[in-house]
């Protein structure tokens, strides 16, 4: 089992989410950088948060044609899990492989907290091992969030269970009050058609050890996990092949 | 030679809270009369083209490519001589 972080320019979670799969995890993971042009042996990619070029034009519109980028769609077109977080997801929207896009959010503030959201599909390979409705206590840090789609996009959305997550408060209630950042319908994470793509705004990285304050984001991770071994037959890597893959 | 002026809005369905916000800062300035503020882009690009034509289709290719994103924003360009 092959995990990939893909490294653009101006990444900074890149770190954090390599350090969860290689320590926490413990499965075999690499950087690869965005100019690189094939994905070897790959099973999951993770496009990390941060600041891809600086946020220039809009978040996510340049790395979208990076030169990695082509093989990831063609990757997420053959079923391949990708997840992409904070302006991993904003660059999955820019590129077309989720539908939207991100507006500044509302109040006009860069966003760092603590949230909860609602795992309403529970039925994906990154939200198996999540209870149907649970509510997961996971950090948020963007400046546009602000989830954005038309009214018949939104219709699309919920006919086909493509809403993953949504803002709610911990009782699970979502309402406005818990919605941080303006997005549409409390949005905070969708799938594509075939549930093989993530979007998710809130960082699953940063909330995977005891230290953080919570360990509901690794919920995610070992979802994915546990897909690729029931569903895909991958093997968990043994010590012995990490070390020798490292 | 050859100059396009690209502007780029957000499309009138979308909130602009930017522009809202500005809004506010103007008013407590003390201009009242405001009824909406909104925030674009404005690129120009130095083109080297050889006619207005060429320019135009050129310039039309790159918004719908990278500097708009329809999903949210509307363009409009004007080709001028520079």
């Amino acid at each position: 089992m092959q995990f990939g972080v893909v490294v653009f320019p101006g990444s900074n979670c890149d770190r954090d989410c390599f350090h969860v799969v290689r320590n926490i995890l413990r499965q075999p993971v690499r950087y690869i950088w965005h100019k690189e042009t094939k994905l070897y042996g790959i099973d999951c990619l993770i496009l990390p948060g941060g600041f891809s070029y600086g946020d220039y034009l809009r978040c996510g519109a340049l790395a979208r044609f990076s030169p990695l980028m082509e093989e990831i769609i063609k990757f997420a077109h053959k079923g391949g899990l990708v997840i992409g977080i904070c302006n991993g997801f904003q660059i999955l929207l820019e590129s077309g492989l989720l539908p939207g896009a991100m507006l500044r959010n509302t109040n006009m503030h860069f966003i760092c907290k603590q949230v909860y959201i609602k795992a309403e599909n529970t039925n994906t390979p990154f939200t198996n091992l999540c209870r149907k409705n649970q509510v997961l206590k996971i950090p948020i840090a963007h400046n546009e969030g602000n989830y954005y789609l038309d009214v018949e996009g939104l219709r699309n959305l919920k006919m086909n269970k493509q809403i993953v997550f949504r803002y709610c408060n911990l009782l699970g209630e979502v309402n406005e009050q818990s919605n941080p950042n303006g997005a549409v319908s409390n949005i905070a994470g969708i799938v594509n058609r075939k549930a093989n793509v993530l979007g998710m705004m809130p960082h699953p990285e940063r909330s995977s050890e005891n230290e953080l304050g919570s360990l509901d984001g690794f919920l995610i991770f070992q979802s994915i996990a546990q897909w690729l071994r029931e569903k895909k037959k991958i093997k968990w890597s043994s010590r012995k092949f990490i070390e020798a893959w490292d | 030679m050859l100059k396009a002026e690209i502007k780029i809005t957000l499309r009138k369905t979308v909130a602009d809270p930017q522009g809202l916000t500005v809004k506010h800062a103007l008013e407590s300035l003390g201009y009242k009369g405001l009824e909406e503020v909104r925030i674009g882009k404005l690129i120009t690009i130095k083109l080297k083209s050889k006619s207005a034509k060429e320019a135009e289709r050129e310039t039309g290719d790159m918004c719908k490519k990278l500097l708009a994103n329809p999903i949210i924003e509307d363009f409009k360009f004007k080709i001028r001589k520079r």
